[in-house]
């Protein structure tokens, strides 16, 4: 039968079976797995009919544990159902994994193998998440590649409806997941051959009904637990066979013939490895390579991996072997060894002793760690645990693919042995975030494995930053099968998309002698080997590369193409790499183009085409000249004047060296230091703004809006100005706050900002002369000198003193923006909505706050390495910050509280007892010290300073205590913060009990109302009318209302604000807020790049949306209501334009009216009914609190 | 019953009478355009398909859905995949839509940019049902490099393309701002125009003294913006062709029979319909009968061109002489 050719990832060839044979998806995002559930919705609102020729069901949950909860509801109904998942997911699903799998229930999880945050979340592949659930009950099943993701997702399914045992389908996160490679479609009649109609009616047949009523779920007693818990075993004897049944079914069908443990290998192996998943591709690699030279290995493919079926493995195992070494892609610290070791390890010698075991010698058996977090796994790593076999006292429990130099568990490599075939094209494609490079790779290798015979692979990676990120495409194809699961480290073709990472990146020691490399750059062809940093023109010199040249940035500027020079580059990449007739390629991408904008609108694909054929004309060849020359250097990643742990390893992590810092230098247990953002210094703006002083009539918006605090103000007295830089500029101080003599700076980091232009937009000062310039405008970073001397410029300014903070009005916008931003240079997206709130919390209470991050955009942008944009002041206090989880942030703050009021308790306590030494004056001012605003904590602080100087000259049993316990004397401020995932869905209950609570903590929902970080899923903050993924018609309920929901409570201050409508407001509730003794909850409006809008103007949407009524700004606090004043403020007017007029400013809602033109007239209705109701309902509470509630 | 015939001919169709509401937002929706027949209306103008918009909404929609695609593992994109109606579809569908809930003539209106845009639109229309097209050209001579004939060209030419590839009767909307304007219509005519309609009324802009910025302020028409193709019609009137329309300031039956004595076929209406209601038409219609009747008119046919430049006893006013006439009345 003729199958179709498909070039996918993991996730749709999974997700393509998965919604054949389901009726019901339960879904909760999470990476790597969300694609799998996005493109289950997707089908469905584009109302595509799965095998059965019905529409499945797809239902987002708030929860992982949510989905597992609707999965096992609909399977106890009878439905076919599934989910998708990974990592901390599956941890969440572990509940109802059990009754599901006791129950007997036949279903298939498909999970996308993730590390579980340990001593630090990471999104990549390993197998510490599924290896978490094989106590459950339920069967696993793991694929080693896209084409396996297919077909084990068919044979789980079949499996589970034969054995009743449930299926948990999994493969590796990103490696195969997010992997694009060119399989064989399976077909409808693939998977109507192997799913049994009898099997699924047994399977409803099971369902409650109360048409034939029984019961389920009972609660035992110790007389029969244990026995029914017996009852199971039958079934999982089962299993093994129903599963090889199926697979040699399969195998039958499309001639992929599959084995519950594979064996591949020299058949009189003395040495076999033992593993599961991708890594058995580049282990066959090696495997093949290592025959070919005469040794005798061998490897066994894990598929079946519970119920372990010990006859299987014992069966294809070579009689020959002498030594196994089992590899685990996971750690299980203070275990005998990792699970699938101690699997193999009993496997043999209870068949040893049993007396079955049919192999000559009893073998040495090791195990070791390989993988975790989608570490390299290539050939040469496999190729160093053969070798280390050959050895008599050959390592066990090793690791392999790092450096560990403190347990030395690491077995080296050579990592210049390369085995890849070399009729294999292996490119390298280097673009930068948002320019198109990843995209029109996909296309390429969709063109190159549908159109060609060839094979083909693309992988994709990303750096950790969401502005100015670096994505690198591999990309490999050719006449054989590829197998290479790794990255390319010998490349024949290298492009660099963007110039500028030329200088940061040796992208050409990656590439091979006679390589080609493709550079876009704004430089003349005549001129550009010489403007090239000498290592690289020294390394084209050496190696011969061919160098191409092209200006796409012209090309997409005169095409309309703004800054995405995807169809440009990949035109040229078809153009030099001959791997079709030009005219052919050119075709062929156009094809490709239509297909992939077509639905886009003609005048998308016009602009593609024009881009196309404008490229040809500008690409060239550039003559290699015999000799170097010209003095530009590669740059450091970071100051020499940084400190020691960032110039030794962060530095390393942003060079992209970090695979080969050991063991020894990192922390043991996650705790890293503040302030390293402000050390690598990205240079990612296009354009910066710059301070036209006397236009300025500073009022610092500028500075309250910047995301990145890259822009800031300073006063300071003039008799500070000591060594001025030469272009470094000051002028007086408009007001007399600070001094006579006070003078005012407004500084910008040019180096660290990202050039959003959100502060120009916000400017309100306009030049008299010519009214389109403002106080600060947008120029080129290109600018002859402008970076190096505001580089200086910033340094100087770091360096003029802090403002006094105990003289700030913080009350005042102004004010405030002199108070130093304890966080700044976060790898946050440009123009971000969310940052501004979080920079000022660190100015108004960071030297004394405790911060509790939920897992999300926040905790990227603010945690993940290498670089973290929390600091600290002059003094050594900045906010100390955490994340726990997705799910537990509100609780995980609560904790904060509890300990910090035990030890202020406790400390003040111990005061008591030590007042007699201490003295009674020093004592009282302590215990009755008034700590609402700056000077007082400032007091507090310097009477902390005065008690442990007394302290130390005081023994006794708990001095020593107090002295460390003494700083919780002074204030300290707790914020819990996160998206509104983590507040409307998965954290709520935890976020409502801590509500109610009565504890003193701030909750921070930077309310973007959708799931950001994973790429736009519907919370439950989405509004109705606006498309997310989940509800790509429409979200047809309305948001919820959490403010209102908290502000029933009574004991809660709750605040609503958007800063871009009102920055007094907005800062008058995070002041309001912290100094309320009790729980409060700040609901923000953060703009963000989810909601398809110009980031640069976005605060004019935060403005339409509180004009519309849409987002009413309010108060609420409950202080209020003892003094005999309506606890609810309105702060915003009555709404004066429709809610269309603000919601078709942003693509969320207008694209409806492109895609569902009559569901948005519909549900835009009903979206303005919502604002009319709410508005009339907020009046009432403001009119009379007490009857409004009553009228709830 | 009336007696008086305020039937009229325009653009090759025979309407009860001149009342016609120009291309607004008002018809975006069938109640107003019903609401516009029941109030007497003879035909309707639909509002104007931009090709430019399309084109813009096209370019926007995929800026905002594929910017940030692919910058971070955890989000390759951020919208669900879908396909659009980004054409013409919807105004087609609308201008549908109307042309089967009333029974007078829709003549549809279109702006485009591109030499394409214009012939393929145009046929679009023509396939949705309109009776007629106009073409309205909203255009601002803003180019340094572009000289009053090259305008004058582009009109030309867009007008002969579209003719070429429609059955169905073109009117042409044009601005006031050009220089030979007898000339210029006479040109169109001899193009085939079927009508004329005066003038094309541009935004014009205002200055926010406080914010220092420029502001778009929407001044609609009064009585008074009839004045212009209130001459205009009068001097062109018998000497082409060509129908004339006129729109801009037509507020009162006493603004239509001027317009009509002048010579205008039909007048467009837009500001009153806008302050005083859909149901002005009424008003306008019974108040035309009433002057009628009270001055003995039979039909609109019996005043129509009367006062022209042709007619009048003293065509100097309609012309420059005029001004300093009106100069002088101020002393």
């Amino acid at each position: 039968m003729e199958r179709k050719k498909v070039t996918i990832d993991g996730n749709e060839a999974t997700a393509y079976v998965a919604y054949n044979l389901n009726e019901v998806c339960a879904i909760y995002p999470i990476t790597p797995s969300s694609n799998m559930g996005e493109l289950c919705d997707e089908w469905a609102s584009q109302n595509k009919p799965n095998m059965w020729g019905m529409i499945p069901t797809v239902q987002e949950m708030q929860s992982e544990g949510g989905a597992a909860g609707a999965v096992h509801g609909a399977l106890q109904n009878g439905a076919l159902t599934t989910t998708f998942t990974a990592s901390q997911g599956l941890l969440l699903m572990i509940p109802n994994m059990y009754k599901i799998a006791g129950e007997l229930t036949s279903t298939v999880f498909h999970v996308t193998a993730r590390s579980i945050a340990a001593q630090g979340l990471s999104i990549f592949g390993d197998h510490s998440d599924v290896m978490a659930i094989r106590q459950t009950g339920f069967a696993m099943l793991a694929s080693a590649s896209v084409q396996e993701a297919m077909d084990m997702a068919l044979i789980a399914q079949a499996s589970t409806l034969e054995s009743r045992i449930p299926f948990l389908h999994f493969f590796d996160g990103f490696r195969t997941s997010h992997e694009v490679m060119k399989i064989e479609q399976l077909t409808y009649e693939d998977m109507k051959a192997m799913i049994s109609e009898e099997l699924i009616l047994e399977h409803r047949k099971r369902a409650l009904t109360p048409d034939n009523p029984f019961i389920r779920g009972t609660a035992q007693n110790p007389d029969v637990y244990f026995q029914a818990r017996e009852t199971v075993n039958k079934y999982y004897d089962k299993c093994p066979a129903i599963v090889q049944k199926h697979m040699d079914k399969f195998g039958e069908l499309t001639g992929r013939k599959y084995r519950l443990f594979d064996y591949y290998g020299h058949p009189e192996a003395e040495r076999v490895i033992v593993l599961m998943g991708s890594g058995n591709e580049p282990a066959k690699e090696i495997t093949d390579w290592l025959i070919a030279k005469g040794e005798k290995v061998g490897l066994i493919t894990v598929r079946l991996y519970r119920p372990f079926s010990l006859e299987h493995l014992l069966e294809v195992i070579p009689t020959t072997v002498e030594k196994i070494s089992v590899l685990d892609r996971t750690k299980e610290p203070g275990a005998g060894g990792e699970p699938l070791y101690l699997d193999v390890v009993n496997a043999i010698t209870e068949s040893y002793s049993n007396g079955t075991l049919k192999l000559k010698k009893f073998p040495k058996i090791t195990g070791g760690r390989y993988g975790l977090s989608s570490k390299e796994f290539t050939p040469t790593m496999i190729k160093a645990v053969y070798d280390e076999l050959k050895k008599d006292n050959s390592k066990n429990h090793f690791t392999i693919g790092i450096i560990d130099d403190v347990t030395n568990t690491s077995l080296d490599f050579d990592a210049a042995l390369s085995v890849e075939d070399p009729q294999t094209f292996r490119g390298m494609f280097y673009g930068l975030g948002a320019d198109g490079t990843v995209g029109a790779n996909k296309n390429s290798i969709k063109i190159i494995g549908e159109e060609t015979d060839n094979f083909a692979q693309g992988y994709f990676v990303y750096d950790s930053k969401k502005s100015g990120s670096m994505t690198t495409s591999h990309l490999r194809f050719g006449p054989k099968p590829i197998r290479s699961t790794y990255l390319i480290t010998k490349a024949n073709f290298i492009a660099c998309h963007q110039p500028s990472f030329l200088d940061r990146i040796d992208m050409l020691a990656n590439a091979e002698e006679g390589a080609t490399f493709l550079l876009n750059t704004l430089i003349p062809k005549e001129q550009i080997f010489n403007e090239l940093p000498k290592k690289v023109q020294q390394t084209i010199i050496d190696k011969k590369i061919k160098f191409y040249v092209i200006d796409a940035y012209k090309v997409a500027k005169e095409t309309g193409m703004g800054m995405r020079i995807n169809s440009i580059m990949q035109t040229c990449f078809f153009a030099i790499s001959n791997i079709l007739p030009r005219e052919e390629a050119i075709a062929k991408i156009k094809k490709s183009i239509e297909k992939t904008y077509g639905k886009k609108g003609e005048a998308v694909v016009k602009m593609n085409f024009d881009s196309v054929d404008k490229t040809l004309a500008n690409l060239f060849e550039v003559e290699i000249p015999k000799n170097t020359s010209g003095e530009l250097k590669m740059r450091d990643a970071v100051s020499a004047k940084a400190p020691e742990f960032v110039r030794n390893v962060t530095s390393m992590m942003i060079e992209g060296k970090g695979d080969l810092i050991p063991v020894s230098m990192l922390p043991d247990d996650g705790t890293y230091p503040s302030a390293t953002a402000m050390w690598e210094k990205r240079n990612i703006a296009l354009e910066v703004p710059v301070w036209d002083m006397p236009v300025c009539i500073q009022c610092n918006k500028c500075a309250i809006v910047c995301p990145h605090a890259a822009i800031r103000p300073k006063v300071y007295d003039a008799k500070e100005l000591i060594n001025v830089p030469e272009t470094f500029k000051y002028t007086k101080y408009k007001g007399k706050e600070y001094g006579e003599s006070a003078q005012y700076s407004l500084q910008v980091a040019v180096e660290d900002c990202t050039g959003c232009g959100i502060c120009v937009e916000v400017c309100p000062a306009k030049n008299k002369q010519e009214t389109r310039f403002k106080a600060i405008n947008m120029v080129s970073n290109e600018t002859e000198g402008l970076r190096e001397k505001e580089a200086v410029n910033f340094d100087y300014f770091l360096n003029l003193p802090e403002v006094d903070r105990t003289k700030v009005n913080t009350s005042a916008v102004k004010d405030s923006q002199f108070l130093q931003p304890l966080f700044e240079f976060s790898g946050a997206c440009l123009g971000c909505g969310e940052t501004p709130y979080v920079k000022l919390v660190s100015q108004l209470f960071g030297d004394r706050a405790i911060i509790a991050n939920a897992t999300g955009c926040s905790s990227i942008y603010g945690g993940n390495l290498p670089t973290t944009p929390w600091t600290k002041n002059k003094d050594g206090r900045g906010p100390a910050w955490s994340n726990s989880l997705f799910e537990d942030n509100a609780e995980f703050g609560l904790g904060y509280r509890l300990a910090v009021d035990k030890h202020k308790e406790q400390a003040e306590f111990m005061l008591k007892k030590f007042a007699p030494e201490i003295g009674e004056k020093l004592t009282d001012e302590i215990l009755n010290a008034n700590q609402d605003d700056e000077l007082g904590i400032f007091n507090q602080r310097a009477r902390v300073q005065d008690l442990k100087k007394k302290l130390k000259n005081v023994k006794g049993d708990g001095a020593r205590s107090l002295e460390w316990l003494s700083d919780y004397l002074v204030k300290k401020s707790v914020w819990i913060m996160g998206g509104d995932g983590w507040a409307y869905d998965i954290g709520f209950g935890g976020l409502d009990h801590v509500l109610l609570s009565g504890k003193n903590v701030n909750l921070l929902v930077l309310d973007t109302e959708v799931y950001s970080n994973t790429g736009g899923q519907t919370s439950k903050s989405t509004p109705r009318a606006a498309v997310a993924k989940f509800s790509a018609a429409g979200k047809t309920t309305a948001k919820k209302d959490l403010g209102l929901l908290a502000v029933s409570y009574g004991n809660v201050y709750v605040a609503r604000v958007a800063l871009g409508a009102s920055d007094s407001q907005t800062l008058k509730a995070f002041t309001e807020a912290e100094k309320y003794d009790g729980p409060s909850l700040i609901i923000a409006y953060s703009h963000c790049i989810a909601h398809g809008i110009t980031m640069r103007t976005a605060n004019q949407n935060q403005k339409a949306a509180v004009e519309s009524g849409y987002w009413p700004l309010f108060r609420f606090n409950p202080e209020l209501i003892e003094q005999g004043e309506t606890p609810f403020k309105l702060d915003s007017k009555p709404p004066k334009i429709k809610l269309a007029d603000y919601a078709y400013m942003e693509t969320r809602y207008k694209m409806l009216t492109k895609s569902h033109p009559e569901q948005a007239k519909i549900l835009m209705g009903q979206a303005q009914e919502d604002v009319n109701k709410r508005w009339k309902m907020y009046e009432d509470l403001t009119a009379d609190y007490q009857k409004a509630f009553v009228k709830i | 019953m009336s007696n008086v015939d305020l039937s009229t001919h325009y653009l090759g169709m025979n309407l009860k009478n001149p009342i016609i509401p120009s291309a607004s937002p008002l018809t975006r929706d069938i109640g107003n355009v019903k609401k516009m027949e029941d109030a007497g209306a003879s035909a309707i103008v639909m509002y104007s398909l931009f090709e430019e918009q399309i084109t813009h909404e096209a370019l926007e929609l995929y800026h905002h859905t594929s910017y940030h695609e692919d910058t971070h593992a955890e989000a390759l994109t951020y919208f669900p995949e879908q396909s659009y109606n980004l054409g013409p579809e919807e105004y087609l569908e609308h201008l549908h839509n109307i042309k089967k809930s009333v029974n007078i003539p829709v003549i549809g209106s279109l702006n485009g940019c591109t030499d394409g845009g214009w012939t393929k639109y145009a046929k679009l229309i023509e396939e949705a049902g309109a009776d007629a097209l106009e073409l309205n050209m909203y255009m601002l001579a803003t180019d340094f490099n572009t000289t009053s004939e090259d305008i004058e060209n582009i009109y030309v030419e867009t007008l002969r393309s579209v003719k070429a590839n429609i059955g169905i009767p073109v009117a042409m909307k044009i601005s006031p701002y050009i220089s030979a304007l007898g000339h210029f219509a006479k040109r169109l005519d001899n193009e085939g125009v079927d009508g004329l309609v005066l003038f094309n009324r541009f935004y014009q802009p205002d200055i926010d003294l406080e914010n220092l910025e420029v502001v778009p302020n929407v001044l609609l028409s009064n009585s008074q913006s009839m004045r212009l193709p209130l001459r205009w019609i009068a001097i062109l009137y018998g000497r082409i062709n060509a129908s004339l329309a006129a729109t801009s300031g037509v507020n009162t039956a006493e603004d239509v029979l001027k317009l009509t004595m002048t010579g205008a076929a039909v007048t467009q209406i837009f500001a009153a319909l806008h302050k005083y209601g859909i149901d002005h038409i009424k008003t306008i219609l019974a108040d035309m009968e009433k002057w009628m009747t009270e001055h003995e008119y039979e039909s609109l046919k019996m005043m129509r061109g009367s006062m022209s430049h042709k007619s009048v006893a003293n065509p100097g006013a309609f012309e420059r002489a005029n001004y300093m006439k009106a100069l002088n009345s101020f002393k």
